[in-house]
């Protein structure tokens, strides 16, 4: 997101916050938040592929709350509105088409209104036949789930959305060879999945409460939450909904002091380092080990303060909205170990692994009648949560070997932490070499971290590994 | 918690009052001072990365670690020639246009650095070191503006190079860093009796507003890129974009016998800003200027017998050579005429840019006369 439209949000938020009423707010939430998903969706070169992902993302959206709806849980006529309330809207972005002064809201002309209208039909039909099914048994959870993640490989695995360009190409009349990747980029898919999954699994292992429609969707959709995160929980984030939200003077000054530490972080600082911080092109053209080093910092911090100016910039609209976001960050880099460092880097990503992935893994493990010792239950818990976690910024070697790197990391360290627990290391030692431990820890920490983003930054192993050779003078 | 409602209009009216104040008291102050000069000498270069060896330059600064600003202060803090002078130096500047400057060339093919790898020395055993000033774009006036700037750093000699291009009187003022440095040019215009005027409405009109934070905010946004920029310059020694391919001298010419909107027969001197030079010769003082006439890619195809090549028809090319030679004759000028020294096929994407190679012929020709004119 760049200031400009940044400005208009803030102005959105605030008279959000300011003028209307609980019940209002939610209905302005959703109006804003369906925009926004519109609004900042990226151009994409195929054809009405910019109006078509937010769109599905809507249905999707729409389905998986019918899927999770509790069947004692009646449907409310506050649905029905809901449901009238995002057609119209879709409608009303469709007819910018014929508005000059208007168009448009999407980066290209959205597609003509009668098109628009069969999709919200089409859409509409599908919902009545899952409720009309009123599916009681987890197994179409289940299968909602895997098509989710199904669309995620898609979107993270380039040579999978290549192929979907294409096809969308083939359909669309436009030329085949132009297809890539990157044709099909979706707003937030990443988080929009997370959420989804959350309160499908939560809904099987019934911690799920019945809610309206339009609180799900402003949840999974909430526009400054919608580009980068953070992860929210929707029992929590329904509570913040629900509590009387005039903007406070003390609220505002919070929300104003973050939006703009998050301005600060994100424009200032990150887009100055990324002048100089490492990148495919640059890591060949270095000609010494020290600048090397000098760009493989500047990225460390560089993303450090874009992903959590962003998260700033979240927190700071929602408070202006009245909903108290999670925290994302807490000092990564001035943690003393890589455990540490991971309770506070994208706080809410490594949780939702926690609670969704880690826990049940390695609860089935223990389970299993192997009886694997523990260091092996961690070890393969760990490696595969952080693998898994290396793949959802897309499905490439490097992203999975930097996964394995924190993932082996944080092995080590909880096998040292065990040992010098057993073995009372440090634990009645004199204050000044418990700080050299910690001063220690979080040096060697900030390293470990800094030299996996070398896997994280480059694109391929063999010129990720020759970057470590140079970082070294090696060869 | 505090209701927004409770605190009444007086407390919001003194919050923005008072934020309004702070606001326009930094912009004033600012404004007032105009610090940006001083700002602009503000320099990393030369400090914490080595100074670069041609001035900041580049349309695409992302790839080129480089970057077009119209600073002049922060732009020679980033050279090298702004580190201390060696005793023994015997300092030679380079001025001109992207000839000298070294388009598509990398800084160790540049004239400078092909005059830097001849080693050459001076009778007293002073070693002489060439600094690339050039600028890529072609207006004599702003040769003469960097030159001012340059004489602060005490030149032995000065290399003008020069081509018809960058004569014609209309184009003095078409250069950006001439029209976004209106007060130093002006003074220039004043100072030489230029045949410019100063009141030409190419020249940045600058009022109060700015010179305020607000109205410097993408000049002191550049200069900040610049230093950033450094260290990239460092890493890499990498300060200009080389695309892969490129198109070579048009060979083909249209049979179009104007130039500038002059025809033939006759180019009348007065149309040529001979007077810039005579300024910077004025300006240079006892320093020696030798003047070159750069050399030219010659073409051989359809209606070469019109043109020499893109940029100039025969008549007009061969008058200014007359003009020029005359003039040197004239004013006792030193004087090197170089216009077909260098082979076509020693060209890159102009009719004016060398390939090392040709910069390299070029620099043995400047050479020879640096020696005749400093061991005569």
């Amino acid at each position: 997101m760049s200031l400009l439209p940044l400005f208009i949000t803030v102005i959105l938020a605030s008279v959000i916050g300011l003028f209307t009423q609980v019940r209002w707010r939610s209905w302005s939430l959703l109006v804003a938040s369906i925009f926004f998903i519109y609004w900042l969706q990226p151009g994409l070169p195929i054809r009405h592929l910019d109006f078509w992902l937010p769109t599905a993302c809507l249905s999707l959206v729409i389905y998986s709350w019918l899927l999770t709806h509790p069947k004692e849980s009646p449907f409310t006529r506050s649905d029905l509105v809901t449901g009238l309330v995002i057609s119209l809207v879709m409608l009303l972005i469709g007819s910018t088409r014929y508005i000059d002064a208007l168009c448009c809201l999407t980066p290209t002309p959205p597609p003509t209104l009668p098109l628009v209208t069969v999709a919200i039909i089409s859409i509409a039909l599908i919902a009545l036949l899952l409720y009309l099914i009123k599916p009681g048994n987890n197994y179409w959870i289940y299968g909602f789930s895997f098509l989710i993640l199904i669309i995620f490989i898609i979107l993270k695995a380039e040579a999978a959305s290549k192929l979907v360009s294409m096809t969308l190409r083939s359909i669309n009349n436009q030329s085949v060879s132009l297809a890539s990747g990157l044709d099909i980029r979706w707003l937030g898919f990443s988080y929009i999945a997370f959420r989804l999954l959350h309160t499908l699994r939560d809904r099987i292992s019934g911690k799920l409460p019945g809610l309206p429609l339009q609180e799900y969707l402003i949840y999974v959709i909430f526009f400054p939450a919608i580009t980068a995160g953070p992860i929210d929980r929707i029992q929590r984030f329904v509570e913040d909904l629900h509590q009387p939200a005039k903007l406070s003077l003390e609220m505002a000054i919070q929300g104003g002091r973050r939006i703009l530490l998050g301005i600060f972080f994100k424009f200032v600082l990150a887009d100055s380092l990324a002048i100089i911080a490492l990148n495919e092109a640059n890591s060949l053209q270095v000609n010494s080990a020290g600048w090397l080093w000098v760009m493989l910092y500047a990225f460390a911090l560089r993303i450090f303060f874009d992903f959590s100016g962003y998260t700033d910039i979240a927190i700071g609209l929602g408070n202006l909205l009245g909903i108290r976001l999670p925290e994302n960050f807490d000092k990564p880099y001035f943690k003393p170990n890589l455990t540490l460092f991971w309770n506070s880097w994208h706080i809410t990503l490594a949780s939702w692994f926690r609670a969704y992935f880690f826990n049940p893994l390695t609860r089935a493990l223990r389970s299993r009648p192997a009886n694997l010792p523990l260091p092996s239950i961690i070890f393969i818990g760990q490696l595969s949560t952080f693998l898994l976690i290396g793949l959802w910024h897309g499905i490439t070697w490097n992203f999975a070997i930097w996964g394995a790197w924190h993932g082996v990391g944080l092995f080590v360290h909880n096998r040292w932490s065990d040992l010098a627990r057993s073995k009372g290391l440090f634990f009645e030692s004199p204050p000044l070499v418990k700080k050299f431990v910690t001063i220690t820890g979080t040096l060697l920490t900030f390293h470990y971290v800094t030299l996996g983003w070398v896997w994280f930054v480059l694109s391929t192993p063999e010129q990720s590994w020759r970057t470590f050779l140079k970082l070294f003078s090696i060869g | 918690m505090i209701d927004v409602d409770k605190l009444g209009a007086s407390f919001w009216k003194k919050v923005m009052m008072k934020g309004l104040g702070l606001f326009l008291a930094v912009n004033f102050i600012f404004g007032f001072f105009n610090p940006i000069r001083t700002l602009g000498s503000i320099s990393a270069y030369n400090l914490l990365f080595p100074g670069r060896t041609r001035l900041p330059f580049g349309e695409r600064p992302e790839q080129a670690y480089n970057l077009s600003l119209y600073s002049l202060e922060a732009m020679f803090a980033s050279h090298e020639i702004t580190g201390k002078k060696p005793a023994n130096e015997y300092r030679i500047i380079l001025i001109g246009d992207s000839s000298v400057w070294g388009y598509l060339l990398k800084p160790e093919e540049t004239l400078a650095a092909s005059i830097n790898s001849a080693n050459l020395q001076t009778g007293k055993n002073r070693v002489m070191r060439a600094y690339n000033l050039g600028y890529p774009t072609m207006s004599l006036a702003k040769d003469l503006l960097i030159l001012s700037y340059a004489m602060r750093y005490e030149p032995d000699l000065i290399i003008w190079s020069v081509t018809l291009e960058s004569f014609p009187t209309q184009k003095q003022l078409e250069s950006p860093i001439v029209q976004n440095n209106p007060s130093p040019v002006r003074d220039l215009i004043d100072q030489y009796s230029l045949m410019i005027d100063p009141a030409d409405p190419r020249f940045t009109r600058g009022n109060f507003l700015d010179a305020t934070l607000i109205g410097q905010r993408r000049a002191l946004a550049d200069m900040f890129r610049l230093q950033l920029y450094g260290v990239m310059w460092a890493a890499s020694g990498i300060d200009q974009f080389y695309p892969q391919v490129y198109d070579p001298p048009q060979e083909d010419l249209d049979p179009d016998e104007t130039f500038q909107g002059f025809h033939p027969p006759v180019l009348n001197p007065a149309d040529l800003s001979f007077d810039v030079l005579d300024a910077g010769h004025t300006m240079a003082g006892i320093i020696p200027v030798i003047f070159v006439n750069e050399p030219i890619y010659i073409s051989h195809g359809e209606n070469s017998e019109l043109r020499y090549n893109f940029f100039y028809p025969r008549w007009a090319y061969d008058q200014y050579r007359q003009i020029f030679t005359h003039r040197c004759q004239e004013y006792h000028w030193h004087c090197l005429d170089e216009w077909n020294l260098v082979p076509g096929a020693e060209f890159t994407n102009s009719a004016i840019h060398l390939t090392p190679y040709g910069t390299g012929l070029f620099a043995s020709s400047i050479e020879k006369a640096i020696l005749q004119l400093i061991q005569p």
